[in-house]
């Protein structure tokens, strides 16, 4: 039995099916990610798990029993809110003891708690600032003490990154990765960024439009996506939709129009005339100045149209004879770190039938 | 749950005594003041239209409403006189002088009323310097002495120095939202000051004018104490009235009809002063 | 700068000048030793000395104290109810019933309240006084706390619900200390505008109940006397301080005064 069962959740606000018939479970000490845009219905399924908000339809499990009728405070579950929402009339000290004083510890005991929790955190000494003397990351590692002291059975952790910039970001991330870790509490994470829930994750939740696209490890989300939003929304992608024209083995041609047939592996095995997409990768595409030696599974040949130089980088949008585009990318691997080509060079591009993936329908 | 009580207090001691109004505006009154028992010695439940009748019938009472609208016009005009400037200068200052600005014009509002009506008692006494200025003035003229104080004078000077505060702020409040840039436009476009104010500003800032009005109209319309106190003999307003049936006449069920018309002419211009607002404010957005 | 900013500077200075001339006139005279509220006599303390002798004046501001105080405790409580239950909530009644006697003329509230009590045989004193300066109270409370609910952030109440508060418990530690200067600023102003009632008090009091206003009220009925002007010197200087402390406890006083107005 998983720790955090999620049982067909459905919540509507009039109209609107903010989530959508979701079953999901949780391990014990997993760190697990609900990733998708806003308004994707993934911070309403948090609110749902921490007792805010209630489900219209289905139940919220943890260890086997049902949560509904058990109040916010009530809850083995702890949020680490976006905007961290501490006390600002508490020191450190006061928003990290708040929770043990509701769960009425004895007051003795709990001078000690409060000092592992910060120490959890890396913030031993801060005890006695208020919130608006710390920096954003001092508040947000504030916020995961005080949700941690009480030891809940799970974290719930609506965007708390999402207020930081990129390099105090990825430093925490680290240290989210290691206090999971050491802690192991199993945590529920919300993001919006890819990046950040292929970074973090044990497994990820794809959402959109309040259902679960994809439910699969990071390394699968990204390589196997099994829907054209998934594959969208997790890094860029080069998707090609058309029809089955042939199959031979595990690999199947799709006639794609303005760019021709495309070949790739699959072990799915559709039909003659279905129809299907293949989603590329950018940095899977090998481009270069001439024709290939081996006979790769994919060739073909364009123009440069526009390019981003981006230092380690080059991102080449390469248009080919027939009107289609073909984004490629390409480490800045010669001395100097020079991009190789210029916009309007000729290129020839190619990749293995087992670099792209083959999505049904 | 939470507004369970302050919901009970007001039900039993706001709106039930309004609606006891109401009904006791239908009643007859008792021999002795007060008011007669509802249901009279023959068994008969004892409602009438008679204060209402009264109204009517004797034009004396509409003359005191149609006197207390016209004092409560004068001094919403005077107010907006002298209102305008004040929150144009207040709207324009700089944001670090605003609030103390607005402090001083909030200040007098918040000193007892009383205090500031007996103020224009000594202002206006027939031994202060204004008085024998004003009569030694009309001396050289060969006119005879006026008294400042129990006038009509007095009354409005008075009803427009507490009446002030309520003009000023919903207009500092609009000035406030201008946009100075339409200013600089109308001034790129040849517009002088004069016809700036007149095709941009002013129409921008009838909603807050508006607003003003209503709040000095209103309170000013159901005064007592002023014309009480600093009026004489041909000051009575409907305040005055309604004061007399309560408490000199004793004739509740028309002090009732009195209060009921006077709050039905504010709601009234409450509404009417809202619907107005909105609508000039919605055709200065589009 | 404009050209028209002398003239506005002007005209403003006019009407800032007629706000508060008048008023310091009271107080100037105040000291001045002459009966006659009339001209510049020389300094004296003795109306102030009168005052501290005049036994009715005392017992009227012992009235206005006790009305004043028991007025803003019970319209504090009511009003913070009412403050947080229109925040929370999307009523139609209560915010009706909480600006209603702020917005009609204050003589009906007077003299409603005053057919009420006589009918349910109620006898007018500090009691009805109280009740009827609560009502009008309550208002100015709730506008103070409402606008300074508005400006706490929302989560701050799931955060604490979070940390496993109760409902009250949230309330109590953490909604309550964050909106504190709203409520002692309205309790303040609560006080402030009970010790200031002439209008509503005059129907209200009855025969045997005499404030500080319906005793000045009686006083310069008969005549003007120096003496008048030294308790209301007090008063004002009372008023001021409470309305400037409101005003520094919570700076959405102001705001929230004019909003009241608007």
């Amino acid at each position: 039995m998983a720790l955090l069962d999620i049982k067909g959740v459905t919540r509507r606000f009039g109209e609107f099916t903010a989530v959508d018939n979701v079953s999901l479970s949780v391990e014990a000490g997993e760190f697990f990610t609900l990733l998708g845009p806003s308004g994707c219905g993934k911070t309403t399924l948090l609110r749902m798990i921490a007792g805010f908000d209630l489900p219209d339809a289905g139940s919220v499990l943890l260890d086997g029993e049902d949560l509904a009728h058990r109040p916010p405070e009530a809850r083995p579950v702890r949020t680490v809110f976006q905007s961290y929402a501490l006390f600002p009339h508490m020191t450190v000290e006061g928003n990290v003891a708040f929770p043990l004083q509701m769960a009425k510890v004895p007051p003795r005991d709990r001078p000690q708690r409060i000092a592992a929790a910060l120490e959890d955190v890396r913030l031993t000494g801060y005890d006695k600032r208020f919130p608006h003397e710390l920096s954003g990351g001092q508040k947000q590692r504030v916020a995961v003490a005080r949700a941690l002291v009480t030891h809940p059975a799970v974290l719930l952790l609506d965007e708390p990154l999402a207020a930081l910039d990129a390099k105090l970001r990825e430093e925490l991330q680290i240290e989210l990765i290691n206090l999971q870790k050491e802690v192991g509490i199993a945590f529920v994470y919300v993001t919006h960024d890819q990046t950040e829930a292929l970074a973090l994750s044990h497994r990820i939740a794809v959402m959109n439009h309040g259902r679960v696209e994809q439910l699969d490890v990071p390394s699968r989300i990204y390589g196997f996506p099994n829907s054209r939003f998934v594959a969208d929304f997790i890094g860029q992608c080069n998707l090609y939709s058309g029809q089955v024209v042939a199959r031979d083995g595990t690999i199947v041609a799709i006639d794609v129009p303005s760019l021709g047939p495309v070949r790739v592996a699959t072990r799915s095995e559709p039909a003659l005339g279905s129809s299907g997409t293949i989603a590329l990768r950018p940095e899977q595409i090998r481009i270069a100045a001439g024709a290939p030696a081996d006979a790769p599974g994919n060739h073909y040949r364009g123009t440069v149209a526009d390019l981003l130089y981006m230092g380690d980088v080059t991102v080449y949008k390469v248009e080919t004879s027939g009107g289609s585009r073909i984004e490629a990318l390409l480490a800045n691997s010669q001395g100097g770190g020079a991009k190789f080509f210029e916009v309007g060079d000729q290129v020839e591009m190619s990749w293995p039938v087992d670099a792209g993936h083959f999505i049904a329908g | 749950m939470v507004s369970g009580p302050p919901l009970a207090f007001l039900l039993v001691f706001f709106a039930a005594p309004t609606l006891i109004m109401v009904l006791a505006s239908f009643r007859s009154p008792g021999e002795f003041g007060g008011l007669a028992p509802l249901v009279d010695a023959s068994g008969r439940i004892d409602l009438n239209v008679d204060g209402y009748a009264r109204l009517v019938t004797e034009p004396v009472f509409a003359q005191v409403f149609v006197k207390s609208a016209g004092y409560a016009a004068l001094t919403t005009l005077v107010c907006l006189l002298l209102g305008y400037p004040l929150a144009t200068l207040i709207a324009r200052s700089a944001k670090k002088h605003r609030d103390l600005l607005l402090l001083l014009v909030i200040l007098p509002f918040w000193s007892n009323f009383l205090i500031r009506i007996y103020a224009w008692m000594i202002i206006l006494g027939p031994n202060a310097a204004l008085a024998r200025l004003v009569n030694r003035a009309l001396a050289a003229f060969g006119a005879d002495p006026v008294p400042l104080l129990f006038s009509a004078f007095a009354v409005l000077v008075c009803l427009v120095y507490v009446s002030l505060p309520f003009m000023v702020l919903p207009l500092y409040a609009n000035l406030e939202k201008h946009d100075r840039t339409l200013l600089d436009a109308a001034q790129d476009l040849g517009a002088n000051a004069w016809q700036r104010f007149w095709r941009i500003t002013f129409p921008l800032s009838l909603p807050g004018v508006y607003a003003g009005a209503a709040l000095v109209f209103i309170p000013a319309l159901g005064v007592f104490a002023i014309p009480d106190i600093l009026g004489g003999p041909d000051d009575t307003l409907i305040g005055n009235l309604i004061k007399q049936q309560f408490l000199e006449t004793r004739d509740w069920p028309f002090g009732s009809v009195l209060s009921i018309v006077l709050t039905a002419a504010a709601l009234a211009l409450a509404g009417g002063a809202t619907w107005v607002a909105r609508r000039s404010g919605g055709a200065s957005r589009a | 700068m404009r050209k028209s900013d002398p003239w506005l500077r002007a005209s403003a200075l006019v009407a800032y000048a007629f706000l508060y001339v008048p008023l310091a006139i009271v107080v100037v005279y105040s000291f001045n030793d002459s009966r006659l509220n009339a001209e510049w006599v020389g300094f004296t303390l003795d109306w102030y000395r009168k005052l501290a002798g005049d036994g009715a004046m005392i017992a009227a501001a012992g009235n206005s104290l006790v009305i004043g105080i028991s007025a803003s405790v019970v319209s504090t409580v009511l009003g913070t109810m009412a403050g947080v239950a229109m925040h929370r909530y999307r009523l139609r009644v209560l915010p009706l019933l909480i600006l209603a006697p702020i917005a009609i003329p204050e003589i009906l509230t007077g003299v409603s309240l005053l057919i009420f009590f006589v009918m349910l045989n109620v006898t007018l004193g500090l009691v009805s006084v109280a009740i009827a300066h609560i009502t009008f109270c309550i208002g100015f409370v709730a506008i103070v706390v409402r606008a300074r609910l508005a400006g706490m952030d929302e989560t701050l109440t799931e955060a604490a619900r979070d940390c496993g508060a109760s409902p009250w418990n949230a309330f109590r530690y953490v909604t309550l200390p964050l909106i504190m200067p709203g409520v002692i600023a309205g309790a303040l102003m609560a006080f402030t505008l009970s010790i200031d009632d002439f209008v509503i008090t005059f129907f209200t009091a009855g025969a045997g109940t005499i404030t500080l206003p319906l005793q000045i009220y009686s006083m310069i009925k008969i005549s003007v006397t120096p003496e008048v002007n030294a308790v209301s010197t007090l008063l004002m200087l009372l008023t001021l301080v409470l309305i400037i402390a409101a005003a520094r406890i919570s700076p959405t006083l102001l705001r929230s005064t004019q909003e009241s107005t608007s």
